[in-house]
């Protein structure tokens, strides 16, 4: 994925990312601001990569992955968990109430 | 393989994206997480079988590790504590995109100037994410109480970005850079990021912590590039995106432009300019606010930050619902920063059980005022300030209020005669019209309920 390819995605991800959530009222911004903190947590993934291609014989490139995949697995399921938390609150009442 | 784990990240990424496009309306929202929280389980899985990784053990224990820790803290964190609970795990978010950077500057992996140039952006972002939203968890949390500014901080930030810049262009250009070099690049970029954010109060916070979440967004989306994986970009890039926009949305909610968030904080000491406020604060005991509001025709509840603390919005609703039973017309008037975030006050009342159609926005409330017999300032302090309409000189001036101050009879339940979070004297207290009840939320609208319950009978 070279040069413009990827501009192209960034570019278009941008796009989507402001049309997405751009009709999202505001009593539930502080669940989308959670909500959007957890899909980030995606960044779990390029951490096991990283420490999946780090040199099993140096400490410092373990140590520095070790740390990548903590804390990218604490920001997908921390931000997944209160995300959930949160919304569950609205569930009740929106048969009814709306 | 290598193409099947593509696709399964192809997918994973539209997911994603439906998931926060089912944010859009309370009726999706849950099922929308619910689906991305699936999509992200099985992202983790595929990357298992990435071709030629290994120290699976260490791998599977830090997921382990990390993962419980946060889905326990999550689950026992209270409703009032969300707001530093998403700042910390977004910080967590953008310290992995730093430590990615960081493995691949140690392995002298060099994927060209570009990939090069975009790992230390996400590097130097993903840093100031991470030690600005640890400063931001320390002062929700109350860890970190005073806002402290250094002469010529403006200086001090742009001298800091600056030398990030440059440490950033040695790594860029050295091709394999000295591990000094990097450790020092990372020192400067952490430094960056807890400067920045340490001076910013709490009225602002929320906004920062959006901004902070945006970064981290970017950071994710840049490392994704350096790894070649689309998954990160494309969920980076839209998180980037969508947090820039609601950035931008509380900052027009509370009108502070972003930078002037960031560059000129309101704190006590700024707040000092405003005109002098004259007049007393008039003190009133639970009884006569009991039977003020009893035998009111309209109250208007405004639920602030103060409440959520107390944890008293149940007791607050069950006054509500007392008064309402004796023919009193009960709503809640929602600023949209009430709380510690947009939508916070929101959660909190549902959490409490109280019925959307008795919860109002400021824009649909405002004009009722002055029908209301009372309004009833429960812990909120800088939403209901008039100085913002009245005072140019007032670091709050042109954000938008609730104008209770118009209502016939105001009554502010409030603990103590202190400024509010932003360190602004209240003018709303002096006002004739205005009447202090004193004690904490929790407690005394438990007095007033006795009272009110007492007055029936």
């Amino acid at each position: 994925m070279e040069g413009f390819g990827a501009i192209y995605i960034f570019m278009l991800a941008a796009f989507t990312g402001y049309e997405v959530i751009s009709r999202v009222p505001v009593i539930l911004h502080t669940p989308l601001m959670s909500g959007s903190n957890f899909v980030h947590g995606v960044v779990l993934v390029g951490a096991m990569v990283v420490l999946g291609e780090a040199d099993p014989a140096d400490p410092v490139q373990l140590a520095i992955g070790f740390v990548a995949v903590f804390l990218g697995a604490a920001n997908a399921a921390g931000g997944y968990v209160v995300t959930e938390r949160m919304l569950a609150m609205f569930k009740s009442k929106t048969g009814g109430a709306q | 393989m290598s193409g099947l784990i593509q696709l399964a990240y192809f997918g994973v990424a539209v997911v994603f994206i439906l998931g926060l496009k089912a944010m859009s309306s309370p009726v999706t929202a849950r099922k929308g997480i619910v689906w991305a929280g699936y999509a992200m389980i099985a992202a983790t899985l595929v990357t298992f079988y990435t071709p030629g990784m290994q120290n699976y053990g260490l791998m599977i224990t830090a997921i382990a590790l990390g993962g419980a820790i946060a889905w326990w803290s999550g689950k026992v964190v209270k409703m009032t504590d969300m707001p530093q609970m998403v700042a910390i795990y977004n910080g967590m978010g953008g310290g992995a995109a730093a430590a990615i950077a960081a493995l691949e500057f140690a392995r002298g992996a060099n994927h060209g100037v570009v990939a090069s140039a975009l790992a230390v952006l996400g590097a130097l972002i993903g840093s100031v994410a991470f030690s600005g939203s640890c400063i931001a968890f320390a002062k929700l949390q109350g860890i970190m109480t005073k806002a402290w500014r250094l002469p010529q901080q403006n200086m001090v930030n742009i001298g800091l970005a600056g030398l990030a810049v440059v440490l950033g262009l040695a790594i860029i250009f050295a091709g394999t850079p000295p591990s000094a070099l990097v450790i020092l690049f990372f020192l400067v970029a952490l430094a960056l990021g807890a400067i920045l954010t340490s001076p910013i109060g709490g009225a602002d916070m929320p906004v920062v912590i959006s901004l902070l979440n945006a970064f981290t967004g970017l950071a994710v989306g840049f490392e994704g590039y350096v790894l070649g994986n689309p998954a990160l970009i494309v969920a980076g890039i839209v998180v980037g995106a969508s947090g820039t926009l609601l950035t931008q949305l509380m900052a027009k909610a509370m009108n502070r432009p972003i930078r002037n968030v960031i560059f000129t904080p309101i704190t006590g000491a700024a707040a000092g300019g405003g005109e002098a406020i004259e007049g007393t604060m008039k003190e009133l005991s639970a009884l006569d606010a009991a039977s003020v509001m009893r035998y009111a025709s309209k109250v208007v509840i405004v639920p602030g930050y103060g409440m959520a603390v107390a944890g008293a919005q149940h007791k607050v609703w069950e006054m509500a619902q007392l008064l309402e039973e004796g023919g009193v017309e009960v709503v809640f008037a929602i600023h949209p920063v009430a709380g510690r975030m947009p939508g916070h006050m929101n959660v909190l009342l549902a959490e409490a059980g109280v019925p959307y159609d008795k919860i109002f926005d400021m824009e649909e409330i405002n004009s009722d005022f002055p029908q209301v017999d009372v309004a009833l300032v429960i812990g909120a302090n800088d939403v209901v300030n008039p100085v913002a309409r009245t005072d140019k000189s007032s670091p709050i001036y042109g954000m938008p209020i609730l104008n209770v101050d118009m209502a016939h009879n105001v009554i502010v339940v409030k603990r103590g005669q202190g400024a509010g979070y932003s360190g602004i004297e209240n003018a709303l207290f002096f006002k004739d019209n205005c009447r202090m009840l004193y004690g904490s939320a929790q407690q005394i609208i438990g007095e007033v309920i006795t009272h009110v319950k007492a007055l029936e009978v």
